[in-house]
């Protein structure tokens, strides 16, 4: 993976120096909070409801075990010994003193890392797919490009102020797990005839007007990549809407002006730009490919294994759920679930995060990632190795077998952390995936994916969830809005709406009857909720969210 | 006609902890609601704001939140403000892990 090189370095410690000496300002009485404010944002501090908050940027969603060890360490000795991985692959620190961050951030460049662009109106951390690097359907590691977008929109001097933030998301698979078209920009490695290269997709987002992202460029070599993000980004600084914050991301300026006349500024852009790039970007990126080579797999005879997948219900439950075909032989990707039931999603304690780390260490080539899905995945598992991880894991409390499924849930922290929210979705996640575990159901159910935002922004992606729900005040009370047939995929779409809203205490009943109509309706259990849905559209679940509804309907 | 003012308290963040804070009829600030200063008079209550917002070294964001009293005690009337007045629901952390004075 890749090392911080001199420049990358010197330049972390220069801005904690710097953002060292605005903290003392502030406490000693220089700075007021509204000067000091945007200087905090600009390094991913946040003022939330009961306490700061610090955004740590995981880029693309990689670590090694020291960084994750340090994670755990900074939990500990200045949190309150748990981090909250995120939906955009960052952790979050909910308990942080404002006179502890500076030292915080010190720790994190001791591992190449940094929370820079966790905030503010920049380009924030660059996303990727969690399988890459290790997905059997890979068409290429889309990390290397990751890292360089990584480098070049860092304190980029154009685009330090833009309209809003922007979020650039890369998937190298032809299966899209990195949510490509929900992003500002969404990048996707292509290959036509032998030539491999990106489907550019702009315009895509969530929040209060959600958008799926339309194709500005089917095929971009390569080598154009920075030129032409750069062109698309300019373009989007100039045309893109100051006057309302609701109206500033790119998705509108794309949707306002149209696709082709968006694009035709673009390439006008590109032509101006390109001439401006002599390969030092490619000279970059050879050196960047260089740290992500893969690691030399070695097909180690798995016969524990095989019999202990042949003896054992809950390790054969374990790796059926949780696992992933991986590219090399003997191998496989394993999802280590973040979402036991009754559990905060996307909480880590630190000795949870220190068992992770080991394991990589020890068994899986020193590699983790953070999912999208709040989920901690361990890409290269040697098969030998499974049935000891499986051990630790459940030693920790980490060998929860339900990717995928109901209890798999993404929230957002919702009302209990943040200050933006509307209504709460941690208790609302933590009721369904014990309700479902009660009824012993949700291997059943199959694959289904509830994501819960907690106010319109969407950073529980509620939109593209095959059940969304979106938690509102209505009256100063709390309600909670359904939407169904969202997709995050290759096949990405927004949900619809399923009608009125449901108090805090029938929203758990109404997912059920939803469940319930789904398992009546399938035509066998391999048809999962989705397919169902698109089958047959709202009205029969719609029946089943508002009884009362129908009979006086009837009546 | 004119909305009459509801008794509320004036509220904000600690500068170094973040925590919820209320300002109490003595100028000190005060993590406990129950200590806080009932406002009856919209006039006093924006004065009292205005002070409050001055002390840009204790407090951040500094707001008057409406409360109902009852006992003589203020209590939230929005359920944000009894989010903050507690803590997370997930965890018995923040203001659930003892109450104690600036």
């Amino acid at each position: 993976m890749y090392n911080y090189s001199d420049f990358d370095a010197q330049f972390v410690a220069e801005r904690n120096k710097q953002f060292r000496a605005q903290v003392d300002r502030r406490i000693s009485g220089a700075l007021s909070e509204d000067e000091f404010k945007p200087l905090r944002l600009m390094n991913g501090l946040y003022l939330q409801l009961h306490a700061y908050m610090l955004r740590v940027a995981i880029p693309y969603g990689t670590l090694n075990s020291h960084q994750l060890e340090k994670l755990a360490y900074i939990s500990e000795r200045w949190d309150k010994g748990y981090g909250h991985f995120t939906t955009r692959q960052n952790i979050q620190f909910n308990w942080p003193q404002l006179r502890d961050v500076p030292d915080i951030l010190d720790a994190l460049a001791e591992v190449d890392m940094h929370a820079i662009q966790t905030s503010g109106n920049t380009i924030r951390n660059v996303t990727a797919d969690h399988f890459a690097g290790a997905a059997a359907d890979e068409i290429e590691d889309p990390r290397p490009y990751a890292e360089l977008i990584r480098q070049w929109s860092t304190d980029h001097p154009e685009f330090q102020y833009l309209p809003r933030k922007f979020k650039v998301g890369v998937s190298g698979s032809e299966s899209d797990r990195a949510v490509t078209r929900a992003h500002d920009i969404g990048l996707r490695i292509v290959q036509r005839d032998n030539e491999v290269g990106f489907e550019v997709i702009v315009g895509g987002g969530l929040g209060r007007t959600p958008m799926i992202g339309k194709v500005i460029n089917a095929f971009l070599p390569k080598s154009d990549l920075l030129p032409y993000l750069e062109a698309v980004v300019s373009v989007y600084n100039v045309l893109g809407r100051r006057d309302n914050k609701y109206k500033a991301r790119i998705k509108i300026t794309v949707h306002e002006n149209g696709l082709e006349a968006f694009r035709d500024l673009v390439e006008t852009r590109f032509a101006e730009l390109r001439g401006e790039w002599y390969g030092q970007d490619q000279a970059l990126l050879a050196q960047i490919k260089a740290d992500f080579t893969p690691p030399a797999f070695v097909d180690l005879p798995h016969s524990q294994h095989d019999a202990h997948y042949a003896a054992n219900g809950a390790y054969r439950a374990f790796v059926d759920t949780n696992t992933h075909p991986h590219r090399a032989p003997g191998h496989t990707i394993l999802s280590v679930s973040l979402k036991a039931h009754g559990a905060t999603p996307g909480d880590a304690s630190a000795e949870q995060m220190r068992v992770l780390a080991s394991i990589a260490r020890r068994f899986a080539y020193d590699e983790l990632r953070i999912s999208h899905e709040q989920n901690v995945i361990l890409p290269h598992v040697p098969l030998a190795h499974l049935p000891a991880i499986h051990a630790e894991l459940r030693r920790a409390g980490l060998a929860t077998a339900n990717i995928g499924l109901i209890s798999d849930i993404i929230a957002c922290p919702g009302m209990d952390y943040c200050a933006l929210a509307t209504a709460r979705s941690i208790p609302i996640a933590q009721e369904i995936a014990t309700r479902f575990e009660q009824l012993q159901l949700e291997h059943d159910i199959g694959q289904l994916k509830i994501k819960i935002s907690g106010c319109i922004n969407a950073c529980g992606h509620h939109h593209v969830g095959h059940i969304g729900i979106l938690g509102l005040d209505r009256a100063g009370v709390e309600n909670y809005q359904i939407t169904l047939g969202g997709d995050h995929t290759e096949t990405a779409a927004i949900g619809e709406r399923a009608g009125p809203g449901f108090a805090s205490d029938q929203i758990v009943p109404a997912i059920e009857r939803l469940v319930q109509a789904y398992l009546d309706l399938r035509l066998d259990p391999a048809e999962p909720f989705l397919s169902t849905y698109r089958r047959l559209g709202l009205t029969p679940f719609k029946a089943a969210l508002y009884p009362d509804k129908q009979v006086q309907d009837a009546a | 006609m004119t909305k009459s003012f509801a008794p509320s308290v004036i509220t904000a963040n600690a500068l170094i902890e973040g925590d919820v804070i209320y300002l109490r009829v003595d100028d000190r600030w005060s993590r406990d609601l129950a200590e806080a200063e009932i406002l009856l008079d919209e006039a006093h209550a924006q004065l009292r704001e205005l002070e409050a917002s001055a002390r840009t070294g204790e407090a951040v964001g500094v707001y008057l939140a409406e409360v109902k009293v009852v006992n003589n005690a203020p209590q939230p009337v929005h359920f944000r403000e009894d989010f903050r007045k507690t803590g997370p629901s997930n965890y018995l952390h923040g203001k659930q892990e003892g109450a104690r004075n600036v």
